[in-house]
Formats: C-alpha cells, structure tokens, sequence
C-alpha cells in the first residue's frame, strides 16, 4: 500500500479466500503433536480393544449357549473398540478449536483471516477429512485383525456380505461424525477441559442416566443416545427392531454435529475474542 | 469372570447399562485415556524430526542446527554481539525496499470516531476518538487497565465495538482484501500454541493471505530466530516469544502496524533494538503504533502520542507538545538583582516563585521573553535555564484522576524543583 517496492511485491488485486485457509488450517493441525497422539490413540484403542474382545470371544465360544451363538455378530464384536476410539477422535476434535483459544491463536487466526465463518469451515473440512480418513482405516482394520482371531473358532463376517460393508463403514462414518459433534461443541463451550467433559458426559454418562430412567421412558429417549445409534451402526445383524436404522441414526448424528457447529458458528461470529 | 464383565461392559455399553461394575470400568477407562492425554501434554518436546531438520538445514542456509538434547541448547542467548548482528540485519532486511517516506502526508491511517467498548457494565473504551498517522512512531499510553488493549483488539476487529467505529485504511478491519498485507500486529506476548514451532505458526498465518515461504524464513532471520526456527514456541523466553510477534507483524510487509507493548521482557539490546526497528519503520512512511506504559521508553521512540484514562482520550499531539504543555515546565532564573526582577516578571504576567536554593522558578512565559525582559530593564541575569518535564511528569499530570486502580498511583509530579 505504501511500499513502491515491496519485497512481496504490490498487494494483489481481490481478497485471501478459502484455498488459503484451508491451507493454514492443514498446517495447524499437522504442526501439533497432539493431532499425532490424539490420532494414535484413536488406532490403538479401536483396533487393539477390538482385538481383545475378539479373541475373548473366540475363547469362550464352547461355553456360549445356542442363543448367544445364534445372535453372535462377529462384525460387530470386530468393531466394538471404536465406541471408545470415539473419546480420542473426540478430543482431537475439541483441541481443533479450543486450544486456539487457550494459546491465544485465535487472535492470530483471526487478524490473518477475519471472516470467521471462512476459518470454522475450513477447520471442520480439514479436521473432517482426516476423522473420517483415519476411522475408515480403524474401522477395516478393526474389522480384519478381528475376523482374523475369530477365523476357525467361530463363525466370521466377509466383506462380501453388504451389510458387513455397510456396518463396517459406519464404523468410519461414526468416528467422523462424532469428531465434528465435539469440534462443534468446543466452538461454544472453547475450553479444552469443559468441551472434553461435555462430550464424554454425552457418550458415556448421559447413557447411565438415562439407563436409571424409568424404563418407558428410558427407551425413548435412550435411542437419541450417540452410543446407541452408533451400536446399532456397527452392526451388521440389524433386525429391523432397531428404534433407528444405520442410516436414519447416522442421519441423526450428523445431524447433532451440524446443530452444533451452526450455534458454534454464530456464538462465533458474535462474540468478541 | 471379570473379562467377563468387561466384555459384557464393551458389547453392550450404553444399551441398558446400570450395573455398578460397569460404570466403575467406564470411569477406569476414561481416567486412563485422559492420564495418557495429560501424560502426552506434558511431555518434553524432543529433538525435531529428520526431515524438521532437513529443512531447517536449508532454511540457515548450510548452517547446520546444534544437536539439540536439551530443548533450549541451541538458543541464542540475546548477548552483545548476537544483538549487534540482529540490528545489522534488521536494519537492512526491512530497508531492502526503497519506500516512499509518507511523512507530513496528512493521509490517517488508523482513525478511531467515538468509539466505545462496554463490557457489561463496565466502560473499558469510552467515545474515542484519535487519528494515527504514517511516518511517525504514535506512542499509545495510559495506565494499566485505561482501555489501550482493548483499543487495540477494536482496531483488529477482533472485539466489536459497542458504539462508533475504527478504520484501517479507511476500511473496517474486517473489509480489508489481504489483512496481512495491509496491517501487522503483535497483540500480545507469547499468545502462540506452545507446541508448535515457530516456522509453523508463521507459516500457517503466511498461508491464509498467499505470503510466500520464503518471507517467512526471512522474517525468522530478521528476528534473529532462525536457529531455533524448528523449536517449539513453548521453549521460548518472553523475549524470544516477542520477537516471534514482531515476525509476525512484519510477515506481510504491512503498512500499518500496531504493537502492544512491545518490549515486554527485552533485555537492553532488545529493547534498542526495537526501538531502532520502530523508527525505521516509521522513517519507511508506514504508520506505526505503539501502546506503551513506559513513559520514559516512549520518550525515546515516539513522535506523536495519544494519551488515554479510563478509557477516554486525555491528548493527541506531538510528543514536544505534550511535555512542554505541562505545568511542570518553566525557567529556573539566577540573578544578583532578583529583588527587581521578581516584580518586573510578575508585571509581565508570569508567576514567580522562590527556590530553596537561591533561584526563583518563573511559570507562564518562555526563557527567550524573560531574556528580552532583562535586557530591556538592565537586569544582570546569572542563569537562565528552562526546564522541560519529563514525558513521565506530564503523563501523570495528565492521567491524575484517570487511573483505574488507586493502589497503582504512583507518587505524582510537583517535586521535581530545579536541579
């Protein structure tokens, strides 16, 4: 503006726009050693939990009775880790947003790039696309390290069954919804400690209240439940009993995480930083 | 029997789960990923990755980074010489454009119009209104808690004002094209994630307005930061951290730049050394402002001040003006014939006052007009020195009432006699 010579050159014609923030973001979250960990952990506990309960299951088989053999689904027994994975994305997705706020980043984030909206989509694309890269990649491993423990001690799944591809997938698709829902909370809450507690209280301890429900109740609201609508996702032997298909309850999470971000968009734009 | 129940726990968590061990298990789960998370925070960065060093490598251009076992081996200390080399280059570095000098160009640059900042009930910002203007360094004081931080973040656009408006360039902050092209800032000290390095958080900041990689790696130099470029913040001094914020600022070679307190934790060449830096970036034509507490740091560096207290704007002018607009300023007058003098200063309007020393103070007129005075009545002058105040003086005359915390008050001027 002032410089005849500026060493960058003259300020070019337009304004910054998406391409850059979005690069910005990708730097952020590759640059911390947090996404690694949070992401590390994430595979560990989805695949190794998982493994350990498919070869519990594969122990105990003789001593199952014929019900339990019957209703045995060795999709979903390969995949139960991941409704604890879900913590370790979750917190990832929380520290996307808070720990800008609780460095003082945000001030940074937002001089370079003033239009807020722009910076929440571009972190909710990045952060997405990774949640959802890296809980597909759990999720088939999951489901293949366990087949391979169950193979030749009880029955397994194959991918040539559609619905075992569909539970399978929903395994990623959950993860990555999960992960945005808690990206969208800390957008409100913006306290890495209070945006972690939320989202745990959600999955984990809103079940146990609700379990304490009487049970007519309990049940209605019960399968709003993240956990429950993940449980029926990841099976493979849905009934059609289920209070919500896959489908309709992935719908449904999405759902919870896009109301999230959306208040988090707004409380975004105004308040102060 | 207990994997049992932990099976049982995993399988069917959350469909109908209210068994006691359940919950216990659950809890025991939770704690030991949060553990694991603290236990990840707090751990010590270690050496950079193989291919961090690489580029770092390239970066010092062949300089080769010191093996870093410890996080700070490797950081320069800010001595003597290690300043010396940092103001050679910053000199240079920021000159190497040839710019316009804007100076006297009555173009503002930043301007504030009755602008207002409530915070709840409280008045942080009351009806400001100031103009900045290119090619001066504008010092922006107040005590601690009058509003200069929160002026700042109005300016930004990262609080919104109440009521009124500040423009950058004419525009809101929120308008401009390529926010960092047009103003830098440094806001505050060390507000950067500790657990990323220093080229990264430049890096991601160069990106979002098309900066290239390469300006990055010399504002780094400019900073004298380049040696431990690929160290994470969280291992920096105040200093270090403060002039990462000044890269940061610099980054888009902006026209406007505002730094709030910038020489928090400087040793004394740092301190020189952004001085220096302020002045040729004003002398450059850009607009540079600086809020400050340190009066006598101000004197140093600024042309032009705005005062503030409480929010409100106490003036606006040249730094000369606002020393000499002082009470504390007048001429100390030694004469053998003082019994004349006093009722002829006094005849012409000024106040005189008797020293303990032997001279008299004179208020209200210049030591030039007191000269004319005595020659024309033949009296024999032995001394005739005029006595400015300092910055400091006038500051709190000029903020005496305005400041926020009574326990703050420093102990005002008026004991500065002659001498």
């Amino acid at each position: 503006m002032i410089g005849v010579e500026s060493p960058l050159g003259p300020i070019p014609p337009g304004r910054y726009g998406f391409g850059g923030v979005l690069a910005s973001e990708w730097t952020k979250l590759k640059s911390v050693r947090s996404t690694v960990w949070t992401l590390l952990v994430t595979a560990f506990v989805g695949v190794g939990l998982s493994a350990i309960v498919t070869s519990a299951q594969a122990a105990r088989w003789s001593s199952r009775t014929l019900a339990e053999q019957v209703n045995f689904d060795p999709t979903r027994s390969s995949l139960a880790g991941l409704l604890f994975a879900q913590l370790a994305i979750g917190v990832l997705g929380v520290l996307v947003v808070s720990a800008e706020y609780s460095t003082g980043t945000i001030r940074a984030t937002f001089s370079a790039a003033p239009r807020r909206p722009l910076v929440l989509v571009a972190k909710i694309a990045v952060f997405g696309v990774v949640a959802l890269a890296v809980g597909e990649a759990v999720s088939f491993a999951a489901f293949f390290l366990g087949q391979s423990l169950l193979s030749g001690k009880t029955p397994t799944a194959s991918l040539s069954d559609p619905s075992v591809v569909r539970a399978v997938m929903s395994g990623g698709l959950y993860l990555f919804a999960l992960g945005l829902l808690a990206l969208g909370l800390a957008t409100i809450i913006r306290h890495t400690a209070a945006a972690i507690s939320t989202f745990v209280g959600m999955l984990l301890i809103l079940p146990i209240i609700v379990a304490a429900l009487p049970s007519s109740f309990a049940d209605d609201v019960g399968r709003f439940l993240p956990a429950n609508i993940g449980a029926v996702m990841l099976t493979a032997h849905y009934h059609g009993t289920d209070p919500f298909g896959p489908w309709t309850g992935f719908a449904l999470l999405c759902g919870y995480a896009v109301a999230a971000l959306l208040a988090g968009g707004v409380l975004l734009v105004r308040r102060d930083t | 029997m207990s994997h049992q129940i932990l099976l049982g726990a995993i399988l069917r968590l959350g469909v109908k789960g209210h068994h006691g061990l359940r919950i216990v298990i659950l809890v025991l789960i939770v704690a030991a990923i949060v553990v694991a998370f603290v236990l990840v925070r707090q751990r010590r960065p270690s050496r950079p990755a193989r291919t961090a060093r690489r580029r770092l490598a390239l970066m010092t251009r062949g300089n080769p980074v010191p093996p870093g076992d410890r996080p700070d081996a490797g950081v320069p200390n800010l001595t003597m010489s290690s300043n010396n080399d940092l103001q050679a280059q910053g000199v240079g570095t920021v000159a190497t454009a040839v710019r316009q000098s804007r100076a006297g160009n009555t173009l503002s640059t930043i301007e504030a119009r009755g602008l207002t900042k409530r915070y709840g009930d409280k008045l942080a910002v009351d009806d400001l209104s100031f103009e900045v203007k290119p090619g001066h360094v504008t010092g922006f004081l107040g005590p601690n808690g009058a509003g200069k931080s929160t002026t700042m973040r109005l300016i930004m656009g990262l609080d919104a004002p109440s009521s009124g408006s500040v423009t950058v360039n004419g525009r809101h902050y929120h308008d401009l094209g390529w926010p960092l092209r047009e103003v830098g800032a440094l806001l505050e000290a060390k507000a950067i994630h500790p657990g990323r390095s220093a080229y990264s958080h430049l890096r991601m900041l160069a990106q979002t307005n098309h900066i290239p990689k390469s300006r990055v790696e010399e504002m780094l130099d400019l900073v004298g930061l380049s040696a431990v470029a690929l160290q994470l913040v969280g291992n920096f001094s105040l200093g270090m951290g403060q002039r990462l914020g000044i890269a940061e600022a610099l980054l888009g070679d902006p026209g406007v730049l505002l730094f709030d307190e910038p020489i928090n934790g400087l040793d004394t060449d740092g301190i020189r050394w952004v001085r220096n830096l302020l002045r040729r970036l004003a002398s450059e034509g850009r607009t540079v402002f600086v809020s400050s507490h340190l009066m006598s740091e101000m004197a140093l560096t600024a042309d032009q001040v705005v005062v503030i207290g409480k929010g409100r704007l106490i003036a606006e002018m040249p730094i000369d003006e606002f020393t000499s607009r002082s009470s504390q300023c007048y001429v100390r007058v030694r004469s053998p014939q003082l019994d004349r003098l006093r009722p002829a200063l006094q005849a012409a309007g000024a106040s005189v006052a008797d020293e303990d020393d032997g001279s008299i103070s004179v208020r209200g007129m210049g030591a030039e007009n007191i000269g004319e005075l005595t020659l024309h009545e033949s009296i024999v002058l032995s001394e005739l020195a005029p006595q400015s105040a300092s910055l400091e003086e006038a500051f709190i005359e000029s903020t005496e009432g305005h400041l926020e915390y009574r326990g703050d008050r420093p102990v005002a001027g008026g004991s500065t006699k002659g001498a």
